[in-house]
């Protein structure tokens, strides 16, 4: 008889870093210690503490190991399993010191996990996502089959709209109005999207959902699929998730051969399919229109609208199209009611919403929350401070179609309408947390380069406007822009917001346009004083050395790679040896002088 | 897949398996396994108070688990039990049918076996 589970996180980030290897050492190890009767390892999705992978976590206690590697797995399974003692020295804790009181520690204490409240990613690390079983041991499937056996598709929509789930994929739209306006149009053949094209660098909690709990996305994706008359489902995934696109066709898979899909399912003559679709690689192909023409077997191009996918969308047919978040939020709407779902959240923002922490932040990973809950809560308890000590300058939402939030505006609460009032915007919710050390027009350029490299091309603003943007803000990162420039860029930011073709270059100058309200004196400094005040941009750099202060060891002219630092005849007084300058016209500004000052005489200006 | 029992059927089927990690038990069962423990018998004791919890069909209601050594290594195996709100009782020198007799009478019927504590073995 089974007592104990050992669940093994196999997303992405842990498989990574070992966690197949030390799958392996738990089942030799559970049959050397003849425990195989009574232990049972499982594979789950994952946990979301990725930073700390690959996670390890023991039922029916919740203990909660961290950075586990294959070699740890003998006296985990020998202390632990057989004799009942906790591996002391491999238990998370908050503090990442190690805790007084063992027993405490189980994985739902800990601040990370305390604060979230999981809907979409509640069988996530739960599970065995390729088990069927498991999922409905977990009231999978029950929405589905109520919805079949005991609603109407017009009850479906409204308790989808009465519970004020808004898309997750970014645009934050009213996901139980866009089922209404496709549900009334007549074709003979309708289609149920999901967008799994997970692009925004940073964000990859669809990922996970796929990764960790595939059929929740199969089961709502039905429930749409009746809902709008729709008897054929495409999943869009990126081809770069190859964990998530094996569970994801092993699901549909076992669905169909329960019966789950196909003909006359739970016997209500409801026919659904499935059927995946790769992506390959384009960041276009997220938005929904170019993402349907790359269904159709086309190069990946939006297309005007309207006419909107709700009337003309997927071959030409009427066609819902829904992130993987949003989708996995509807079984447990059916399931608790829409009063439920309203119940979490703000007033115009319900439920949860997943971010991915990243960045300069100490627990990076993701977490749901309830819609409303303030950056500072994120960031300071959840996300656990910003590593080094140091300050927080803004966190990046959104990633390249987003804005930033800088740190005078921390306590705002991070819902939909709240961050648009702010020229910033929700996303699919990456969260890029900078610190003290971050340059703003540095950090705008990077996602001005990315959307350069992902501008389709198909409309002029998006193509030429983009490559202009960012050859004003690489000359300003060079000091060779002008007061005249930084006018030009703001020009041409809303030029471009109002005149490109679909969301990729409607949103592209987002990430200038809020630096630059929130850190103009940034941009100025950068062309005025010709300076970067955070120190990132190199060419406005020079490195010097104090010879006050210089003991003359010569370990920065002995690591320097260009040979840029040589000897002077100066020595210092209380010094023995001749103090090192640096010739500003070899020096590449790689600051690795600096890191190996031992008295601390070279500085950065 | 015809109908919401068959699904039901499945469910209650799976229910078992999984409740493990629910992890929101108000009574937990606590089997001291160390090296004292499993000299003296612990392991048929656990597995047994597993085994009756499943038949019993307490699985969502019980949580079954392991911890080192207390200290009273000449009382081991022992069990203890612990309920919200209740004070944790100490069964010690327990064997199999000691264990099967705890889950009728305590876990069951909520009734301490006196005779089978700490306080009256002294």
């Amino acid at each position: 008889m089974v007592r104990s589970h050992v669940l093994i996180c196999g997303g992405t980030g842990c498989t990574s870093s070992g966690s197949v290897a030390i799958q392996e050492a738990f089942k030799t190890n559970i049959e050397a210690f003849g425990l195989s009767e009574e232990v049972k390892v499982v594979e789950t999705g994952c946990f979301g503490l990725c930073a700390l992978g690959p996670v390890v976590i023991v039922y029916p206690d919740g203990t909660f190991y961290s950075r586990v590697t294959a070699d740890d797995v003998k006296e985990i399974v020998e202390e632990h399993l057989l004799k009942g003692r906790k591996v002391e020295r491999l238990i998370y804790s908050d503090t990442g010191e190690e805790v007084a009181d063992v027993t405490a520690v189980a994985l739902s204490d800990t601040a990370f996990y305390k604060s979230q409240n999981r809907v979409v990613l509640r069988n996530c690390g739960v599970i065995n996502p390729e088990s069927i079983d498991e999922y409905i041991a977990m009231d999978g499937y029950e929405a589905l089959g109520r919805v079949l056996t005991e609603m109407t598709p017009e009850d479906v929509i409204k308790i989808v709209s009465d519970s004020g789930l808004r898309g997750r994929g970014g645009g934050g739209f009213p996901t139980g109005f866009k089922w209404s306006l496709c549900a009334p149009n007549k074709a003979d053949q309708k289609y149920v999207v999901c967008n799994a094209d997970e692009g925004d660098p940073g964000a990859f909690m669809d990922r996970s959902v796929l990764e960790g709990d595939p059929h929740c996305l199969v089961e709502a994706m039905a429930i749409a699929g009746y809902a709008i008359g729709a008897t054929e489902g495409y999943v869009y995934v990126r081809a770069e998730y190859p964990i998530a696109v094996k569970r994801l066709q092993k699901a549909i898979d076992d669905a169909r051969e329960y019966g789950l899909l196909g003909k006359n399912i739970f016997g209500s003559g409801f026919d659904f399919n499935l059927h995946i679709r790769l992506g390959a690689g384009a960041f276009v192909c997220g938005e929904e229109t170019a993402l349907m023409t790359s269904i159709e077997g086309n190069r990946g191009e939006p297309r005007p609208r309207p006419p909107y996918p709700a009337v003309k969308g997927l071959f030409g047919k009427p066609t819902v199209e829904n992130n993987v978040e949003t989708f996995a939020n509807i079984p447990q709407i059916i399931l608790r009611g829409a009063d439920w779902f309203a119940s979490m959240g703000t007033e115009k923002s319900k439920g949860t919403k997943v971010f991915a922490l990243g960045g300069n932040i100490n627990n990076t990973g993701l977490v749901e929350i309830p819609m409303g809950t303030t950056l500072r809560h994120i960031i300071y308890d959840i996300g656990g401070g910003i590593p080094g000590g140091k300050a927080f300058k803004a966190a990046q939402t959104g990633g390249p179609s987003g804005g930033c939030i800088p740190a005078s505006l921390i306590d705002t609460e991070v819902d939909y309408d709240n961050l648009t009032a702010i020229g910033c915007m929700m996303g699919s919710g990456g969260l890029i947390v900078m610190d003290e050390d971050t340059c703003m027009v540095d950090m705008a350029k990077f996602f001005l380069e990315f959307t350069v490299d992902e501008s389709c091309g198909k409309c002029t603003p998006c193509r030429v406007g983009t490559k202009r943007l960012l050859e004003l803000l690489d000359d300003i990162t060079k000091g060779k822009g002008t007061l005249e420039d930084i006018d030009r860029l703001e020009w041409l930011c809303n030029y471009i917001k109002q005149n490109s073709l679909c969301g990729l270059g409607q949103t592209a100058p987002n990430p200038v346009l809020a630096t630059l309200k929130f850190f103009r004196e940034e941009y100025v400094a950068h062309v005025v004083d010709k300076k970067c005040p955070a120190g990132v941009c190199k060419d406005l750099l020079t490195f010097t050395i104090d010879k006050e202060k210089c003991i003359g060891c010569g370990l920065c002219a002995r690591n320097c790679p260009v040979n840029a630092i040589v000897k002077t005849d100066y020595i210092a007084p209380g010094h023995k040896l001749a103090s090192y300058a640096i010739d500003a016209d070899k020096c590449i500004k790689c600051g690795v002088c600096m890191g190996n000052c031992r008295p601390k005489a070279i500085e950065k200006i | 897949m015809k109908s919401l029992a068959e699904l039901q059927a499945i469910k209650d089927k799976m229910k078992n398996k999984v409740v493990l990690r629910e992890g929101n038990n108000e009574l937990r069962v606590v089997v001291g396994m160390a090296t004292c423990g499993i000299a003296a018998g612990a392991r048929p004791v656990l597995n047994t108070i597993v085994e009756a919890v499943n038949e019993g069909g307490l699985a969502d209601k019980v949580t079954v688990s392991q911890t080192g050594c207390i200290g009273l290594c000449q009382f081991e195996p022992i069990v203890e039990i612990h309920e919200a709100g209740k004070e944790k009782v100490t069964y010690v020198k327990v064997d199999t049918d000691k264990a099967k007799r705890i889950i009728e009478e305590h876990i069951k019927g909520g009734k301490v076996i006196a005779e089978f504590t700490l306080s009256d073995l002294k």
